[in-house]
C-alpha cells in the first residue's frame, strides 16, 4: 500500500488547518463552555493529525510522531476530565455555563 | 571599628529599642535618648574629624573602610567623610533631634512613626558617608521610601494625593538618577579594567565626553529633584503641607540637602566636562527657582506652602551657587544648604506648634499670636529674620559667601544670573515680613486665642536647639567655612582642571 | 595709643541686648532700664575718652585712621576677606561721641517717657540692640562690616518701630520701612560687589587712600555708557539714599513716626538716617576722584529732597511728621554739600555737611523728645489739639524755642555755623542749588515757627486733663541737649574733621549769612502773623489755594504711586501669576503626567474584560501576527 502515491501530504496538512481552525472557531464562538472544550479537543486533534502525518511521510522510519500523538491523546482525556470538573463547578456556582456570564476575572 | 559605622549602628540600635518598647512614652523615651546620642556622636565625629585633620592626615576622606559587598559587579560598602559631610552628619543630627522632640505628642500609631522616621534618618546618615554610588543610592532609596508611608498615614489634608505625588516624583528622579550612576559605572574604565561604583576611584578617570554629555543631564536632574531645581519642585509645596511636623523638618531640612549634595559630589564632580558645558541651562533654572519661588511664597496664604516656596527659593540658591564652580561660591552653597536646614527645620517645627493650637495654617485665620504665645512668636520672628539674612543669623553668611563668590565670573550671564538671585532678598523681606506681620502682630483676632498656651518643655527644647545652632552660625561662621572650604578646594580642581 | 579699650563699646551693648532680651521678663523693668541706661552711660564716657585721646593725640600734620581692633570673621576670597574690626579717624570718632551722646539721652529720657508701658525691658534691649549696630557701622573697617551692621540697624529699626505690635499702622509701617530700605540695601549690595570685584579689597583704608586700588587704577570699563566705577557709587549711594530716605526712597520715614517718639529721636532724626550721609562721606575720596558725575547726582538727589520735604512740612498737622519731613530736609542739606565738596582744601562741603550732621542730631533729637514731651502731656499727636501750652510746660517750652531757633540758623545757635558752612560751599559750586537751599532755609524757619506757634502759643484751649510738665527723667535730656544745641557750633569742627585729616581753613561770608539769616528771620515773621494767635488766615490762605494744598498734604500722592507698584503690579501683576503658573501649568504639567498615565490604563485595562473567548481571539491575533512577521522578515 502506497499512501504516498494516492494522498499527497498538503492533503493531510490542509485537513489538520482546518479542523484546527473549526475547533479554533469553536471556542472563539461557542458561548456554551461544553461546546468551547469541544472545540479545544477539535484542535488537539488537529494537532495529532500533524504529528501522526509528518511523521509518517517524512521519518517513515521512527515512531516519535506516533508516541507523541497518544500522549497528546492521553492529556486531552486528562484535560478534559479537569475541565469537565471545572465546568461543573462553574455551573454550581453561577447556575449557566454560558461563557458570557463568567467574567468575575477582570479589571 | 570605624566610627562612621557608629552613625549607623546608633539608629539600629533605636530602632530595636523602639520595637521592643511598650507604650508611647517608651517608644518616645527610647528615641529621645537614641536621636540624643545620636547628635552627641555627630558632635564628637566632627572633634575626632578635626583631631585626625590635625594629626596631620591630609587624605581627601578621612576614617575610610571598604569591604567588598557584592564581587561580580564590584559593588562595596565604602564609607568615609570629609568636611562636607561631617557637617551635613552634625545638621542631620541636629534636625532628628529636633524632629523627636517636636513630635512629642504624637498619639497615632506611635511606635511605627518613630520607626519610619528613624529609618528616613539613618537613609540620610547613610547617604553622607557612603562613597560607593552604588550604596549611596541604596542609602538615598531608603530615606525616601519611609516619607510615603510618613505623609500617607500621618499626614493631613490630602494626604494620600500628597504622599503618592511626592513619592512618585521623588522615584521619577531616582529612575533618571539610576540611569546616570549605572551610566557612570559602566564608563568607569574607560581604558579596559575594572569597572566600579567607587566614587574616589572614579573622580580619577576621564570618562569620555560624549558619555559625560549624555549622563549629566540623568544624574543632575536625578537629585536635583530632590532639591528642589525648578520646574520639577512641584512636590514640594504638596507635600510639605501634608506631612507631619518632624518629617516636613526632615524633609526640607535635610532630605532635600541630599539633592544639593548629590548634585555636586556625584554629578558635577564626576563629570566635570559636562557640568561645564552645560551648567549655563542649569544656572539659568535655578536662577528662576531663586526669584520665582520667592514671588511664589507672597502669594500665598497657608503657612506651610509659604515656607514649601521659600524653601524653592533657598535650595535654588544652593544649586545656583554649586554650579558657579568656584570655590566662594560653593563653600557658599554649603552653608546655605546648613543654615536653610536648620531654618526650615525650625519654620516647620513652629508651624507645626502654631497649627497644633490654633488648627489652621491659614494666615489671614490668625493674627495678634505674640500677644498670647510670646516664646513661639518670638521663635518665629528669628527664624524669619534668619531666613531674610539677618547678619549674625546663619542666612546672612551663606548668601552673602554665595553673592561674592558668584560675582566673581568675569561675564556678563553669571554676573546677570547673581544680581537676579541677589534681588531674592528684597522678596524674602516681603514675604517674611508680611507673615509675620499678619501672623504675630496686630490685635488678636480671635478670642479664644487668649487661652492658648505658650511652648512646653520638649517644644523649648526642639526650637532652642535650633535657633542656637543658626546663631552660632551665623555669629562664628569663619569655622565652618574653613570646614567645608578645604574639600571644595580639592575637588574643584577636579572641575577646573580638564 | 592703645585703643583696643573701645572694643567694650562695642561689646557693651551687645551684652545688654542679649542680657535684657533673654532676662528682661524676669527682672524688674525698671531695673532694666536702670542697666540700659547705665551701660549706655558707660560706653558715652569711653567714646568722650576716645575722643578726647584722639583729636589731641595726632601723629604728624593730619588724622590718621587707627585700626584698634581687627578680627577675622570670614574669608570669602583670598582678597575678599571680612574683618569685624574697629576703626577710628575723625569721622568715626565724631559719629561715636554724637550717637552715645544722643543715646545717652534717649535712655534717659525714655526712663520717663516709657513709664508702666508693656514690654519696658523690651524697649531697653531693643535700644541697646540699635546703639550696638549703630556703632558698629561707624566703625566699621570695612565695606563689608559696614553692610553687616547696616543690615542689624535695619532690622532694629524695624522692631522699634514696631515697638506697639498690637497697633496695624505701626506694624504696616515697621514693614514699610524694612523693605523700602531693603530695596535700597539691594542696591548698596550690587555695588559692594561690583566695587570689591574690581578693587578686589573691602578695606576702607584700601578703598579711600589716594593710592588705593580703587582710586589709583579705576577701572575703565563702560557698562551702558557709565563707567562700572559710577555705577557701583551710584548703587552704594542708593542705599545711602535709602538708609537716609532721600526722594524718591523716603516714604518710610514719616511713617516710621509710629514708633515710640524717643526712637524717632534717636533713630529717625539722630543717627540712623544720617547713615546715608556717612557712608558718602566714608567714601568720599573714591566718590570725588573716579565719578564726579554720581556727586552731581548726590547734590540733586539731595538739594531736591531737601525743597520737597520742606514744602510737605509746612501742611502737615502731625507734629512729629512735621518733624519727619524736616530731617528730610535737613539730611538733603548734608547731602548737597558732599555733593558740592571738594576734596583737600577744597573740602568745604564735606567738612560743612558732617558739622550739620553733629549739629543736626543735637537739635533734632531735642525737637523729637521736645515734641515726645508734649505728647506725653496732651496725649495727642496733632498740633490742632495743641496750643497755649507754654505756660504749663515752661522747660519743654524754652528748650523747643532753643531748637526752633537753632534749626532756623539764628545766630549764634549752632544751626547756623553749620548752615551757613553748606551755603557757602553751595554757593561755590552751583549757584542754582544755593538758591534752592537758600529758599528752604526760610521755608524751614517758617515750618518749625508754624509748628512751634501752634504747640505753645495761639489759642488757650481747655484740656480734659490739665497738662503738666514732663517729669524730671526727660526734663534733663531736654536741658542738655537744648546746650548742645546751643553751643556745639563753637566746636572747631574744621580743625578736627576734615575730607584728608588736615584742618581746613574757613572764614566767615556775610555775604551768604546775612541773606540767610534774612530770610530765616522772614520765615519767622510771617509764620508768627499766621500762627501766633488764632486766626482765619492760615484757613483762608489753604482753601484759596485748596487744589495744591491737598496734593501737598498729601505728600504728593508718593505714598499712593507706591503703594500702586507694590499691590497692583508686583503683587497682582507678578506674585499672583507666578502662584497660578506654579499650581496650573507646571503642577498641572506634573498631574497631567500622572492623569494621562491613569486615562491610557484605563483605556488599556478594558482588554482584560474577563471574557475567555476574547483572551484566545488576542492570543491567537497574535501569534498569527508573529508568525506573518517572522515569515515576512525572512
Amino acid at each position: 500500500m502506497n499512501l504516498q502515491a494516492e494522498i499527497p501530504l498538503d492533503y493531510m496538512i490542509v485537513l489538520s488547518t482546518i479542523v484546527f481552525f473549526v475547533g479554533l472557531l469553536g471556542v472563539i464562538i461557542r458561548r456554551n463552555l461544553i461546546s468551547m472544550l469541544m472545540g479545544v479537543e477539535l484542535m488537539l486533534n488537529a494537532v495529532n493529525i500533524n504529528f501522526v502525518a509528518f511523521n509518517h511521510y517524512l521519518f517513515p522510519h521512527r515512531l516519535e510522531g506516533h508516541f507523541f500523538a497518544l500522549i497528546v491523546m492521553a492529556i486531552a482525556a486528562a484535560e478534559a476530565a479537569i475541565a469537565i470538573a471545572l465546568i461543573i463547578n462553574i455551573y454550581r456556582q453561577f447556575a449557566t455555563v454560558n461563557v458570557d456570564d463568567v467574567d468575575e476575572l477582570k479589571y | 571599628m570605624n566610627p562612621l559605622l557608629i552613625l549607623l549602628l546608633i539608629p539600629l540600635l533605636t530602632l530595636t529599642g523602639i520595637a521592643l518598647a511598650k507604650g508611647t512614652k517608651q517608644v518616645r523615651l527610647v528615641s529621645a535618648i537614641g536621636m540624643s546620642a545620636q547628635l552627641l556622636f555627630a558632635f564628637a565625629m566632627l572633634f575626632l574629624f578635626y583631631r585626625e585633620r590635625n594629626s596631620g592626615n591630609t587624605d581627601d576622606m578621612l576614617f575610610v573602610s571598604t569591604t567588598m559587598w557584592y564581587e561580580t559587579f564590584n559593588i562595596q560598602l565604602k564609607f568615609g567623610v570629609d568636611g562636607i559631610s561631617v557637617s551635613m552628619i552634625v545638621l542631620t543630627a541636629i534636625v532628628t533631634f529636633a524632629g523627636i522632640f517636636a513630635s512629642w505628642q504624637m498619639e497615632h500609631l506611635t511606635k511605627e512613626f518613630f520607626i519610619s522616621l528613624i529609618i528616613l534618618a539613618s537613609g540620610v546618615f547613610g547617604f553622607f558617608i557612603s562613597l560607593d554610588l552604588f550604596t549611596m543610592f541604596l542609602f538615598y532609596e531608603m530615606a525616601v521610601i519611609p516619607m510615603y508611608l510618613l505623609i500617607g498615614i500621618w499626614g493631613s489634608g490630602p494626604k494620600e494625593y500628597s504622599a503618592m505625588k511626592l513619592t512618585l516624583m521623588l522615584m521619577g528622579g531616582s529612575a533618571l538618577l539610576l540611569v546616570g550612576l549605572l551610566g557612570i559605572y559602566f564608563n568607569s574604565a574607560p581604558d579596559g579594567g575594572r569597572l566600579t561604583f567607587d566614587l574616589t576611584e572614579i573622580a580619577k578617570v576621564h570618562i569620555p565626553r560624549s558619555a559625560q554629555l549624555f549622563f549629566f543631564p540623568f544624574t543632575f536632574i536625578g537629585f536635583g529633584v530632590l532639591g528642589a531645581l525648578f520646574p520639577f519642585h512641584t512636590w514640594s509645596p504638596d507635600g510639605h503641607a501634608s506631612a507631619p511636623t518632624a518629617v516636613s523638618m526632615l524633609h526640607a531640612g535635610v532630605l532635600m540637602k541630599l539633592g544639593g549634595y548629590g548634585c555636586f559630589r556625584v554629578a558635577m564632580y564626576l563629570l566635570p566636562e559636562a557640568a561645564h558645558s552645560l551648567a549655563w541651562i542649569f544656572i539659568l533654572l535655578t536662577a528662576i527657582s531663586v526669584v520665582y519661588g520667592a514671588f511664589g511664597a507672597i502669594w500665598q496664604k497657608d503657612l506651610k506652602y509659604i515656607n514649601a516656596y521659600s524653601s524653592v527659593s533657598h535650595c535654588g540658591l544652593v544649586l545656583f551657587a554649586l554650579l558657579m564652580m568656584n570655590e566662594t561660591a560653593t563653600t557658599g552653597a554649603i552653608l546655605q544648604m546648613i543654615s536653610h536646614g536648620l531654618m526650615t527645620a525650625l519654620f516647620f517645627a513652629l508651624i507645626g506648634m502654631i497649627y497644633g493650637r490654633t488648627h489652621t495654617r491659614m494666615i489671614n485665620e490668625m493674627g495678634g499670636l505674640m500677644k498670647v504665645i510670646p516664646f513661639l512668636s518670638v521663635i518665629y520672628v528669628i527664624a524669619g529674620l534668619a531666613s531674610l539674612g539677618l547678619p549674625g543669623l546663619s542666612g546672612f553668611v551663606a548668601e552673602m559667601t554665595i553673592f561674592v563668590g558668584s560675582f566673581q565670573h568675569t561675564d556678563t550671564f553669571h554676573r546677570v544670573a547673581t544680581i537676579v538671585a541677589c534681588s531674592s532678598i528684597v522678596i524674602t523681606a516681603v514675604y517674611i515680613l508680611r507673615v509675620v506681620g499678619i501672623l504675630l502682630l496686630g490685635p488678636i483676632t480671635n478670642n479664644h486665642y487668649l487661652e492658648l498656651n505658650d511652648a512646653q518643655w520638649f517644644e523649648k527644647l526642639s526650637t532652642v536647639t535650633l535657633v542656637t545652632a543658626i546663631a552660632i552660625i551665623g555669629l562664628t561662621p569663619f569655622w565652618l567655612s574653613d570646614l567645608v572650604r578645604e574639600p571644595l578646594a580639592h575637588m574643584l580642581q577636579n572641575l577646573t582642571n580638564l | 595709643m592703645d585703643y583696643s579699650y573701645t572694643l567694650l563699646i562695642l561689646l557693651l551693648p551687645f551684652i545688654l541686648f542679649l542680657f535684657i532680651g533673654l532676662l528682661g521678663n524676669k527682672i524688674k523693668p525698671e531695673f532694666s532700664g536702670m542697666l540700659g541706661t547705665t551701660g549706655i552711660f558707660v560706653i558715652t564716657v569711653l567714646s568722650y575718652f576716645t575722643a578726647f585721646n584722639y583729636f589731641t593725640n595726632k601723629t604728624g600734620e593730619a588724622y590718621q585712621a587707627i585700626e584698634a581692633f581687627q578680627f577675622l570673621w570670614l574669608p570669602l576670597t583670598d582678597k575678599l576677606i571680612i574683618h569685624l574690626g574697629i576703626l577710628l579717624d575723625p569721622l568715626s570718632v565724631m559719629m561715636l561721641v554724637v550717637i552715645t551722646t544722643v543715646s545717652l539721652m534717649v535712655h534717659i529720657y525714655s526712663l520717663g517717657y516709657m513709664k508702666g508701658e508693656v514690654g519696658f525691658a523690651r524697649y531697653y534691649s531693643f535700644l541697646s540692640l540699635f546703639t550696638f549696630s549703630m556703632l558698629g557701622l561707624v566703625v566699621a573697617t570695612n565695606i563689608f562690616e559696614m553692610y553687616i551692621f547696616w543690615e542689624l540697624v535695619g532690622v532694629s529699626s524695624y522692631l522699634l518701630i514696631g515697638y506697639y505690635y498690637e497697633r496695624p499702622s505701626a506694624v504696616a509701617a515697621a514693614k514699610k520701612a524694612f523693605i523700602v530700605t531693603r530695596f535700597a540695601d539691594l542696591g548698596f549690595l550690587i555695588g559692594i560687589l561690583i566695587l570689591s570685584f574690581y578693587t578686589n579689597t573691602f578695606d576702607f583704608n584700601l578703598l579711600t587712600s589716594v593710592d588705593g586700588p580703587a582710586i589709583a587704577q579705576p577701572t575703565t570699563t563702560i557698562y551702558l555708557g557709565m563707567s562700572i566705577t559710577t555705577w557701583a557709587m551710584l548703587l552704594i549711594f542708593m542705599g545711602g539714599a535709602g538708609k537716609s530716605a532721600m526722594f524718591p526712597l523716603h516714604i518710610w520715614l514719616p511713617d516710621a513716626m509710629e514708633g515710640p517718639t524717643p526712637v524717632s529721636a534717636l533713630i529717625h532724626a539722630a543717627t540712623m538716617v544720617v547713615a546715608g550721609v556717612y557712608l558718602v562721606a566714608r567714601l568720599f575720596p573714591i566718590y570725588h576722584f573716579t565719578s564726579p558725575d554720581s556727586l552731581d547726582v548726590i547734590m540733586y538727589v539731595g538739594s531736591f529732597t531737601s525743597l520737597f520735604a520742606a514744602i510737605i512740612a509746612c501742611s502737615q498737622l502731625d507734629i512729629k511728621r512735621v518733624l519727619a519731613f524736616s530731617t528730610l530736609s535737613q539730611i538733603g542739606y548734608m547731602m548737597v554739600a558732599l555733593g558740592v565738596s571738594g576734596y583737600g582744601t577744597e573740602g568745604l562741603g564735606y567738612m560743612a555737611s558732617l558739622f550739620h550732621l553733629f549739629t543736626h542730631a543735637f537739635f533734632k533729637a531735642l525737637l523729637f523728645l521736645g515734641a515726645g514731651s508734649v505728647i506725653h502731656a496732651v496725649h495727642s499727636n496733632l498740633m490742632t489739639d495743641m496750643g497755649g501750652l507754654k505756660k504749663y510746660m515752661p522747660i519743654t517750652h524754652v528748650t523747643f524755642l532753643i531748637a526752633c531757633l537753632t534749626i532756623a540758623g539764628i545766630p549764634p545757635l549752632s544751626g547756623f555755623f553749620s548752615k551757613d558752612e553748606i551755603l557757602v560751599a553751595a554757593y561755590e559750586h552751583n549757584k542754582l542749588v544755593f538758591a534752592v537751599q537758600w529758599l528752604v532755609a526760610g521755608l524751614t524757619a517758617f515750618y518749625m515757627f508754624r509748628l512751634y506757634f501752634n504747640i505753645f502759643w495761639n489759642s488757650n484751649r481747655e484740656y480734659h486733663h490739665t497738662p503738666h510738665e514732663s517729669p524730671f527723667t526727660m526734663t534733663i535730656p531736654l536741658i542738655i541737649l537744648a546746650a548742645a544745641s546751643a553751643f556745639s557750633g563753637f566746636v572747631p569742627f574744621h580743625n578736627l574733621v576734615t575730607s584728608d585729616g588736615l584742618p581746613l581753613h574757613t572764614e566767615f561770608h556775610a555775604m551768604i549769612a546775612v541773606p540767610s539769616v534774612a530770610v530765616a528771620i522772614a520765615g519767622i515773621l510771617i509764620s508768627a502773623t499766621l500762627y501766633f494767635r488764632k486766626n482765619s488766615k492760615p484757613e483762608s490762605i489753604a482753601n484759596s489755594m485748596s487744589g495744591v494744598y491737598t496734593f501737598i498734604y498729601h505728600k504728593f500722592y508718593i505714598d499712593e504711586v507706591y503703594l500702586f507698584i507694590t499691590h497692583n503690579i508686583i503683587f497682582q501683576f507678578i506674585s499672583r501669576p507666578v502662584a497660578w503658573f506654579d499650581r496650573h501649568i507646571v503642577d498641572g504639567t506634573m498631574n497631567l503626567i500622572g492623569n494621562t498615565t491613569v486615562y491610557f490604563s484605563g483605556i488599556i485595562k478594558r482588554m482584560q474584560s474577563g471574557h475567555v473567548q476574547w483572551y484566545i481571539w488576542y492570543f491567537t491575533s497574535g501569534a498569527l501576527l508573529l508568525v506573518l512577521l517572522i515569515l515576512y522578515l525572512n
